[in-house]
């Protein structure tokens, strides 16, 4: 069995948030497939770092906007 | 779906499709004599062409029919890795086997099928493992 992330991620409130930007608008920005995109969004893939910046900058926001990591209490930060 | 998971799905379907026609035949050709007495060579080697001859020809049929799913990504690359490196632990048991059924002296019979059997299984697994990685996750981190 995949040991599911403890990383979360805000990317799906910041497309919407950002105009509607689909999901295959995303991908073209930062040159990844719309699959990428859709598994990262569903925790089922955690990307690089690289490229967890390149999806801050798209939205203009700093990285811990768009992935969440929780403390040891659960709590997300 | 990705293509390169199509592509794993073609690789998984027609190694272990090849393989079966392979035994069919062979084990229908045997008959009453042994199995090691059995012409196996052209019959493999057919089976081995034709298996690659499917897998590019699928593969370019797959990339024709969705040509924007082409593009391979990091998450492409990793996915693809992951299943080389698993699927490479049979090629090493089988190369292995082969060795140790060598230095036994076993008929060529015995030794050309485990190394086409474990071909097979490294083949068969690798897909497994990349078509798992697409449908139920992978980490990189």
């Amino acid at each position: 069995m995949v040991k599911p992330t403890k990383v979360t991620n805000s990317i799906r409130a910041l497309r919407f948030a950002s105009g509607q930007m689909t999901q295959a608008e995303l991908a073209d920005r930062i040159g990844v497939t719309r699959q990428t995109i859709i598994a990262i969004e569903q925790g089922r893939y955690s990307p690089s770092l690289e490229m967890a910046f390149q999806i801050a900058r798209v939205f203009d926001v700093p990285l811990d906007e768009v992935f969440q990591y929780p403390d040891s209490h659960g709590e997300t930060k | 779906m990705p293509y390169e998971e199509k592509r794993a799905w073609i690789m998984l379907v027609v190694s272990v499709c090849a393989y079966a026609a392979y035994l069919i035949v062979i084990v229908g050709r045997a008959g009453p004599t042994p199995l090691a007495e059995v012409a196996y060579v052209p019959t493999l080697l057919w089976s081995i062409g034709a298996a690659i001859a499917a897998q590019i020809g699928l593969s370019i049929a797959a990339g024709i029919s969705s040509p924007q799913a082409r593009k391979r990504d990091q998450r492409d690359r990793e996915i693809g890795r992951l299943g080389e490196y698993i699927g490479q632990s049979f090629v090493v048991i089988g190369g292995v086997a082969a060795l140790l059924m060598a230095m036994a002296e076993w008929d060529y019979f015995w030794i050309a099928n485990v190394i086409y059997l474990t071909f097979v299984l490294s083949a068969a697994l690798g897909s497994v493992a990349k078509i798992f990685a697409y449908r139920k996750g992978f980490q990189s981190w």
